[in-house]
């Protein structure tokens, strides 16, 4: 059994579905291969697989132009390889991008080629003024995946939640 | 054959049409040729035209989009035609004027001057529909026969690498986005 967490994951695909997302864009990575799963296995949502995560942004961007509601899935490390498109493509043209990043190299990482990675995620992310939130707990998935929906389309910029290791590892 | 001449003959095709444009000379002259509220253009985020495009084509199956890309921007995004590809979009023609330079910043040549062939990348990547074009007339066959076909396509166009004198233009950049989004919602 993979110690990420199968009841995490399923509690944060609910709480996207609830919040009207219909198509997903993803890389996989460790901790996200139960969320693509269930996207991949459930009728009602399109997942797209990419080659690399900046293409996710073009996606989601063409698909709020279009009227549907997007998210992507990435690793933290797939945030860094998708700022120009983040910048110069969500930003330049406020398109309410919601992402679901990975925080890998946190606290208890044990993969030391996760490590630089997760020390820079937050000052990115503050850097591009990208409000952001931690998802750590499974009692505040839900209304956190509704505010910051919220935020992206009342704002019409990206938003960013962190999947945190006390949420998605079920080892210390 | 220029990208001009291209899009001029071409332009009745595109009036019912998604169209999502890069940046630089195909926005400048298309939006020169007439400029309509379907008409998306991407003026910056290199590479992600046809990943806009793909969006667009699988959440509205009903609309028959159409990216023009360039040499430069496919290169940034080689890996957007595998995924193109896998999705397979049969709303979707991606047409890639390759003018072998990047004009815009200097003329400087890309690796199509030397040899890499975009229509056989697509093609390798899985593009069920792919060619290679030289002159006006290949350029319109090419393009309404893969209109006909109603799958995906990817049509390069060999274009001289001219453009226009200028490329910023009167048409905001947010101004072209919320219209473009409203046509889609009206449409």
């Amino acid at each position: 059994m993979s110690p990420v967490s199968t009841a995490s994951s399923r509690v944060i695909y609910e709480a996207l579905k609830e919040s009207g997302i219909r198509l997903f864009s993803a890389l996989p990575e460790t901790w996200l291969v139960h969320l693509i799963r269930m996207a991949e296995e459930d009728p009602e949502v399109t997942l797209v697989r990419l080659a690399k995560e900046e293409e996710g942004v073009g996606i989601s961007a063409g698909a709020h132009l279009a009227g549907a509601r997007s998210a992507m899935l990435m690793q933290n490390h797939g945030f860094l390889a998708s700022i120009n498109g983040i910048v110069s493509c969500a930003q330049l043209y406020r398109i309410p991008l919601l992402m679901l990043i990975s925080y890998r190299g946190e606290f208890g990482e044990r993969d030391p080629w996760q490590t630089e990675g997760g020390g820079v995620t937050e000052e990115l992310l503050r850097a591009l003024r990208i409000p952001f939130a931690y998802l750590d707990d499974p009692n505040h998935v839900r209304r956190r995946v509704q505010k910051a929906q919220t935020l992206a389309h009342s704002a019409n910029r990206p938003v960013a939640l962190l999947l945190c290791r006390d949420l998605m590892w079920e080892e210390a | 054959m220029t990208r001009f001449d291209a899009l001029t003959r071409i332009y009745p095709r595109l009036e019912d049409k998604v169209v999502v444009t890069i940046m630089g000379a195909v926005a400048a002259e298309l939006q020169s040729i007439g400029h309509r509220a379907n008409f998306f253009y991407l003026q910056h985020a290199m590479g992600l035209a046809s990943s806009m495009g793909l969006g667009i084509a699988l959440s509205r199956p009903e609309h028959q989009v159409v990216v023009f890309d360039g040499d430069g921007s496919v290169l940034m995004n080689l890996g957007g035609l595998t995924t193109l590809a896998r999705y397979r979009p049969r709303n979707l023609i991606h047409v890639v004027f390759d003018n072998e330079s990047l004009l815009s910043v200097g003329g400087f040549p890309t690796a199509t001057a030397t040899g890499s062939d975009i229509a056989g990348i697509a093609a390798a990547a899985g593009v069920p529909r792919s060619g290679t074009v030289r002159t006006l007339d290949e350029f319109a066959a090419a393009f309404d026969e893969a209109l006909n076909a109603a799958d995906l396509s990817t049509i390069v166009a060999k274009v001289d690498a001219v453009g226009p004198s200028g490329y910023v233009t009167d048409l905001s950049m947010l101004e072209n986005r919320f219209e473009f989004q409203k046509w889609l919602r009206q449409h």
